[in-house]
């Protein structure tokens, strides 16, 4: 706008003024509303988006639901040639190496977030919270190669004959423990999780020790309560709710989580109670089949794996969405 | 002294000191993986890897046609998801602060920030793939913007909150619609944000592997026909990483080397660009 614009007024006088700013306001008007319209467009397109993924992969996935019915859920059975397919084997590998990844993601990560908020001298938190965080930058990709090429050799030398020995001949957790030292499993692949969810597990526990009122951690700290107990009576009752959403947000990263686990799963698909084994998991069972799937049913099973995942992982993350919020208006109810 | 005291002291250095242990923890995996990676990558890296084709069995090779490949999907990727996550952020920090609407968007928007990835990718395959009835380099920039786009719209949208209202209200009073305000104040005030989140996102794509086994695919020879199959880098790290040969599985470690430092370049450049907003 240039000053001309703002003395033309004057001259004309009051009424021709008021006839100007009344056009350039509706001009506004028009404009604001088309500016309004196309954003709005746009962010109901986010919402369209993720309602077309759920509808397409169940549309995709009609056949299988149609052909196997409930089946599809509890039969062991996935047998290409004969075209039967049960997901009993994928489902259960992705529960027990999403809740390894959690068992070992879980502690590691509170220690880490207590070390960042408690323990760590201040020029050392940065750099320390910045090295965890890198965790989460790496590539899965790579954790798939580094744990094929590496970790596997690993676990295959070190650590499955010693489980073997100690854990195997155990009364109930043996039958977890025993079998061929391959190295590629279910054992395996939960550990790389749960490397991988440490630092999204970490980053929210973090933030939120940091967010605890300070009134109520030094009222702790004059009552003579250790650090510890600090964290553990304060801290921790004070942010329940959104630790748990963090273990959540974890667990939803784990379930979903396809090329690390591909790699040292094994695509195996005999139901095995072992751990050391190879098994398989829903997201490693599309990435290894999709493009051998020779026929209609094959695929269409496939997809409906994918709208499985799909809706667990929709249920854990909204749980974690609506744990977190909670905390939020906690902090909003402060301020 | 007090045995009660002792004890309480006890514990509090055990479980502190445990919790230095899971931060060692954690970070001796990260060095063990970037060794793994540094290692194995520097030792396979070489000019071939950039000026030559992927390989058959058996014959030495590059990766120039994946690094392409790669590029122009990204590069589609990035032009599509930016636009439309920045304009559904305005929407979001704009006109739909603090009211339902905008809850059920953040709320539906952060679900397919941490969705897993191969369910966008077979979203793509379904939406795109089999109705053409092909794989193609433009199935596979879909899926990378649908990952990207719910990282720049969260990002888009926070940062743009974090425009103080007394710039908006200053413009406002200027008698500048709205518009105006938004895309010529808010939207500059906001640009550092904004572009530390495309590059965050940006990092997150150029690793992701599972969705473009369903969209791209993969193409053995050199194809800049985004119409066609396209080889991009993650993908022949797969194939080539589960391969028996022993130099297809160097070049794969090259091409892992390459992504990571590529990614980590991404991530120092946004976190630079971050403090220097923090500290203005």
């Amino acid at each position: 706008m240039s000053a001309a614009d703002n003395v033309r007024p004057l001259r004309r006088g009051l009424a021709g003024a008021g006839a100007i700013r009344e056009r350039r306001l509706q001009s506004g008007g028009a404009g604001d509303r088309i500016f309004k319209l196309l954003t709005g467009a746009m962010a109901w397109l986010v919402l369209i988006l993720l309602a077309g993924a759920a509808f397409s992969m169940f549309w995709g996935g009609r056949l299988a639901f149609q052909t196997f019915g409930w089946k599809f859920l509890y039969s062991a059975n996935w047998d290409p040639v004969g075209r039967q397919f049960g997901a009993l084997v994928p489902i259960y590998g992705t529960v027990v190496s999403s809740l390894i990844a959690i068992i070992l993601a879980v502690p590691m990560s509170f220690g880490i977030a207590i070390f960042l908020t408690e323990v760590a001298p201040k020029w050392l938190r940065g750099p320390v919270g910045a090295a965890i965080e890198l965790l989460a930058a790496i590539p899965s990709i790579i954790y798939g190669m580094w744990g094929l090429f590496v970790f596997v050799p690993f676990m295959s030398l070190h650590v499955e004959p010693w489980l073997n020995d100690n854990l195997g001949p155990a009364p109930i957790i043996g039958a977890l423990f025993t079998g061929p030292p391959i190295g590629i499993g279910m054992l395996t692949a939960g550990i790389i999780l749960g490397i991988m969810i440490i630092p999204f597990i970490t980053a929210v526990m973090r933030d939120v020790f940091m967010a605890v009122p300070d009134a109520l951690r030094e009222a702790a700290v004059s009552l003579g309560a250790t650090t510890w107990e600090t964290v553990g009576r304060v801290s921790l009752p004070y942010t329940r709710s959104a630790v748990v959403g963090a273990i959540f947000l974890g667990l939803g990263r784990a379930l979903g989580e396809t090329m690390a686990v591909t790699f040292v799963l094994g695509n195996a698909h005999e139901f095995t109670k072992s751990l050391l084994m190879p098994g398989n998991s829903i997201a490693a069972a599309i990435a290894n089949e999709f493009t051998e799937a020779d026929s209609k049913i094959y695929l269409s099973s496939l997809i409906a794996l994918g709208f499985l995942l799909f809706v667990v992982t929709f249920i854990v993350l909204a749980a974690a969405k609506f744990l977190l919020l909670r905390i939020g208006r906690l902090e909003g109810a402060r301020a | 002294m007090n045995p009660i005291v002792l004890r309480r002291r006890a514990s509090n250095a055990v479980a502190l000191g445990l919790s230095t242990l899971a931060t060692l923890f954690g970070l001796f995996w990260l060095a063990w993986i970037m060794w793994t990676t540094v290692s194995r990558g520097a030792a396979a890296l070489g000019p071939r890897l950039f000026t030559q084709m992927t390989p058959p069995p058996g014959s030495d090779g590059g990766l120039l046609n994946a690094f392409y490949g790669s590029f122009m999907m990204i590069s589609l990727a990035v032009a599509i998801a930016t636009p439309v996550g920045v304009l559904a952020a305005i929407y979001l920090a704009e006109f739909a602060r603090g009211n339902r609407v905008g809850a059920l968007i953040r709320f539906v928007n952060d679900i397919l920030l941490s969705a897993p990835s191969i369910v966008l990718g077979l979203f793509a395959y379904v939406l795109i793939v089999r109705p053409e009835g092909h794989f193609s380099g433009y199935a596979g920039a879909a899926a990378l913007a649908l990952i990207l786009l719910p990282v720049i719209v969260r990002t888009s949208d926070e940062a743009l909150q974090l425009v103080p209202g007394t710039t908006r209200e200053a413009g406002l009073a200027l008698g500048l619609p709205h518009w105006k305000v938004t895309t010529k104040v808010l939207l500059r005030a906001a640009t550092t944000g904004i572009v530390t989140g495309l590059l965050l996102g940006t990092a997150r794509i150029s690793g992701e592997t599972a969705p473009l086994l369903f969209t791209a695919l993969n193409n053995q020879y050199w194809s800049a026909d985004l119409k066609t199959p396209l080889a991009n880098v993650p993908v022949v790290i797969f194939q080539y990483a589960l391969s028996p040969y022993d130099r297809w599985h160097s070049l794969a470690w090259a091409g892992a080397f390459v992504v990571t430092m590529f990614v980590l370049l991404l991530g120092i450049l946004a976190r630079l660009l971050f403090r220097q907003r923090s500290t203005r």
